[in-house]
C-alpha cells in the first residue's frame, strides 16, 4: 500500500509527513527544503500503508531539476493514494496542480493546510463547497499544531477501503480550460475580507526594500553572530566545563585506572590525565573536544538557524544578495547552502540540489568545501585564538572571505555560462512553532553527533596508534620541509594537519599542545579550514559532484590552501 | 504598456503580455504570473537585483531579465 504526499513547494508537506509517521524530517519555510524524498510507515486501522514525501512542484510539468524528480516519482511509484497538500492561503495557484492531479484519476484526497493563517488573513474558504466542486473529500488541517490531523487520518482510513468514491470527477483539461475552471471555484469557494496590514506583514515588505532592507540583514546577521557565540560561550563556562571537570573526568580516570592502572590501554583512553584539555585520550580530549567545545557551538548555532528558516527570512537575503552572487557565478539562492555550511558542510552539499544548473552546483560546492568553515572548527577556532585576542580570529575568516570571493571571481570567469536568473517564492514570515523548532534543533544535534563522535573516536585512536608504531615520524619526515618552508610550522604540527582528512575540529585541537605562537596557530587554522574535507564531507562531494569534478575541487583546494597559508606566513614575517 | 521594472514600488498593474519562450511563460503561469492577473510590484533589490512582486497575496522574487519581459497596464 503506497500514499503519496504531493503539492505545491512550501506548503508544509513535511509537517504533514511528520506528523502522520512520526519520522522526524527536516521542514523550513521556504521552498526546496525536501529535494530528496523521505518514506515512512503509518498504520491506517488494520493495513500499514508506506507514506512518500515527495518534493514539491507547481505542476506536472518539468519546468526545474527538483521538479522532475516529483514527476519521475509520481509515474514510478504507482500509488493507490493520493494525499494534495495545499495552502488555504494561496488556493488559487495551488488548485492547478490539484486539478492536474485530480485528472488523473487516482484515489485523491485533498489538505487545506495552513488553515489557522488563513482564518487570521482573512481568507474565508467553503472548503464543504470545494469539496462538492472538485468532487474528492477536502480537510482543512493546521499541521503544525495538529488541528484537523484526526479528521485527515479517519479520511485515509476511508480512502483505503472504498478507494471508488476517491475518485475525481473533473475532465482532463487543457491548461487555459483548467485555469478558468480554477476561477470558477475560486469566486464559488473564496471570499477575502479586507485587512489591515500586521506586523509581519509590513516586515515582509521592508526585509526586501533597498534600504530597510540592507539594515535589517545586517541587523540580523549581527545579532545571530553574537547570539551563536555568547549562548555557545555561556553553555560551555556554565554548563558543560563545570561537568567536564568536576564529575566526568574524575570518574572517567577512577573507572580506567580501575581496570588499567597504566600500559598502552591506558594511555589511549586516558593520555595524561582529563585535567589537560590535549591529552589526547579517546575518553578524555575525545569527549571533552566534542561535547564541551564543539556541541554548545553546534546547538546555538542551528537553534538560530532554525529560528531564521522557519521564520522565513532566507529567501528575503537571498533576494537582498542576488546581484553580488551574481558576480560569483552563483544567484541569491546559494546562500542557503552556505550558511548551512556553516553549521556543517555535510548538509551544505546535499542542498546544493536546489541549485538549477550544473555549472552553479560545482561553484557553490567548491566554495563551500574550500572557504566555509563549519561550526565545529569555529568552534576550537575560538577556543585555541580567543585568548590572543579577537584580531587573529579575525584574520582566519577575513583570509577565507576573500577566499570565497576571489575564487567565486575567478570560477565565473574561467567556467563557460552564466548562472541563472532567480525565480523563487517568497514565504510569508510565520510565527516560528516552539515545539517543531526544539525537535528539528534536537534531530539536527543527534544528527551531528551520530556523524561526528564515531570519526572523533577512530581519529584518537588512529593518531594514537601512528604514533606508536611510528608511522607519524615518517609522514612527519617527508612532508616538514615543504611545511615548515612554506608555513613556518614546526614539524609535530603536521600530524594535526593529517588529522584534518578525518575532522576538522580534532585536527585544530591538535595544535593546542604544541605550543604555537598565535601567528603560527592562526596559519594552521586557516590552512585546515582550507585543506582537505573531512571524510564525512569527502564521502558526499563524491556522490554529488562524481569523482572527475571531485578531483578539480582538490587540486583548488590543495593549490589554495598552500597559497593562503604560505601567504599569511610570509605577512607575519614582513610584520 | 510598461514592463514590470518600470512600475514604481508600491504600484500596481495588469499584466497585458508575457515575452518569451514556451517554457518561460509556462514558468511563470504555473506561479500565477499569467495575463489579466493583478500585481503589485514590492521593490527591487539594490545593484539591479531582483523584482518582488505579489500576486494574489502571494511573493515572488525574479531577476530583473525575467521582470523585464513582463508587461503590465499600470492600474
Amino acid at each position: 500500500m503506497k500514499i503519496l504526499l504531493m503539492g505545491n513547494p512550501n506548503v508544509g508537506k513535511s509537517v504533514v509527513f511528520s506528523r502522520l509517521t512520526g519520522v522526524q524530517v527536516t521542514s523550513s519555510n521556504y521552498a526546496g527544503t525536501t529535494v530528496g524524498y523521505t518514506k515512512g510507515k503509518l498504520k491506517l486501522g488494520s493495513k500499514e500503508a508506506e507514506l512518500i514525501d515527495v518534493p514539491g512542484t507547481y505542476s506536472l510539468e518539468s519546468t526545474s531539476p527538483a521538479e522532475e524528480v516529483a514527476h519521475k516519482m509520481f509515474q514510478e511509484e504507482n500509488p493507490e493514494l493520493l494525499v494534495i497538500v495545499t495552502d488555504a492561503t494561496n488556493l488559487e495557484r495551488n488548485l492547478f496542480l490539484t486539478l492536474q492531479l485530480l485528472e488523473k484519476k487516482l484515489p485523491s484526497l485533498v489538505v487545506l493546510n495552513m488553515w489557522d493563517c488563513a482564518q487570521r488573513r482573512g481568507v474565508h474558504l467553503d472548503w464543504i463547497k470545494l469539496s462538492e466542486e472538485i468532487g474528492v473529500p477536502v480537510i482543512p488541517l493546521t499541521a503544525v499544531t495538529g488541528e484537523g490531523l484526526k479528521c485527515l487520518t479517519q479520511t485515509m482510513e476511508d480512502a483505503i477501503q472504498k478507494p471508488e468514491s476517491f475518485r475525481s470527477p473533473v475532465p482532463v483539461m487543457t491548461d487555459e480550460k483548467r485555469w478558468a475552471c480554477i476561477g470558477r471555484i475560486i469566486s464559488r469557494t473564496q471570499k477575502i475580507e479586507h485587512h489591515h496590514p500586521t506586523l509581519l506583514e509590513k516586515l515582509e515588505k521592508a526585509s526586501v526594500h533597498p534600504v530597510y532592507g540592507l539594515i535589517i540583514a545586517i541587523l540580523v546577521i549581527y545579532l545571530t553572530l553574537q547570539v551563536v557565540v555568547g549562548m555557545g560561550e555561556f553553555l560551555i563556562e556554565y554548563l558543560f566545563d563545570p561537568l567536564y571537570y568536576n564529575y566526568y573526568g574524575p570518574f572517567i580516570t577512577q573507572l580506567v585506572s580501575g581496570f588499567a592502572p597504566s600500559g598502552i590501554i591506558n594511555e589511549i583512553l586516558i593520555g595524561n590525565g582529563y585535567e589537560y584539555s590535549t591529552s589526547f585520550g579517546l575518553l578524555t580530549t575525545g569527549v571533552y573536544v566534542e561535547f564541551a567545545v564543539v556541541l554548545p557551538y553546534i546547538l546555538s548555532f542551528y537553534l538560530i538557524l532554525g529560528i531564521l528558516e522557519d521564520l522565513g527570512y532566507l529567501p528575503r537575503l537571498a533576494v537582498l544578495i542576488d546581484s553580488l552572487m551574481h558576480k560569483l557565478g552563483l544567484h541569491g539562492f546559494s546562500i542557503i547552502p552556505i550558511i548551512l555550511g556553516l553549521g556543517c558542510n555535510f548538509p551544505a552539499v546535499l542542498s546544493t540540489r536546489i541549485l538549477e544548473g550544473r555549472r552553479e552546483k560545482f561553484i557553490a560546492t567548491a566554495l563551500i568545501a574550500i572557504s566555509v568553515p563549519c561550526m565545529a572548527q569555529t568552534a576550537v577556532i575560538i577556543g585555541l585564538l580567543g585568548p590572543y585576542g579577537l584580531n587573529y580570529i579575525a584574520v582566519v575568516y577575513g583570509t577565507l572571505i576573500a577566499i570565497f570571493i576571489s575564487m567565486g571571481l575567478l570560477l565565473n570567469r574561467l567556467m563557460p555560462g552564466e548562472s541563472p536568473e532567480i525565480f523563487v517564492e517568497i514565504p510569508p514570515y510565520r510565527v516560528p512553532h516552539l515545539k517543531t523548532l526544539l525537535q528539528k534543533t534536537w534531530n539536527r544535534v543527534k544528527g551531528f553527533m551520530i556523524e561526528a563522535v564515531p570519526f572523533v573516536f577512530l581519529g584518537l585512536l588512529a593518531i594514537n596508534i601512528l604514533y606508536l608504531v611510528g608511522v607519524m615520524e615518517y609522514l612527519t619526515w617527508i612532508l616538514s620541509p615543504v611545511l615548515s618552508t612554506l608555513l613556518g610550522l614546526p614539524s609535530d604540527a603536521i600530524g594535526a594537519l593529517i588529522m584534518g582528512f578525518l575532522r576538522k575540529d580534532l585536527a585544530t585541537a591538535m595544535l593546542a599542545p604544541l605550543n604555537l605562537t598565535a601567528q603560527q596557530l592562526t596559519v594552521s587554522s586557516t590552512f585546515l579550514a582550507v585543506s582537505f574535507p573531512c571524510i564525512a564531507t569527502f564521502a558526499v562531494l563524491v556522490k554529488e559532484l562524481g569523482v572527475k569534478d571531485l578531483l578539480k575541487v582538490l587540486i583548488i583546494m590543495v593549490l589554495v590552501a598552500l597559497l593562503a597559508g604560505s601567504l599569511l606566513n610570509l605577512m607575519w614575517s614582513v610584520i | 504598456m510598461i514592463t514590470i521594472n518600470q512600475l514604481e514600488n508600491g504600484e500596481t498593474g495588469i499584466i497585458n503580455e508575457i515575452r518569451g519562450g514556451k517554457v518561460f511563460i509556462k514558468r511563470l503561469e504555473f506561479l500565477n504570473l499569467r495575463k489579466g492577473k493583478q500585481v503589485l510590484k514590492i521593490s527591487s533589490a539594490p545593484f539591479k537585483g531582483p523584482v518582488v512582486l505579489e500576486v494574489e497575496g502571494c511573493q515572488i522574487a525574479l531577476g530583473q531579465g525575467m521582470a523585464s519581459k513582463i508587461m503590465v497596464e499600470p492600474a
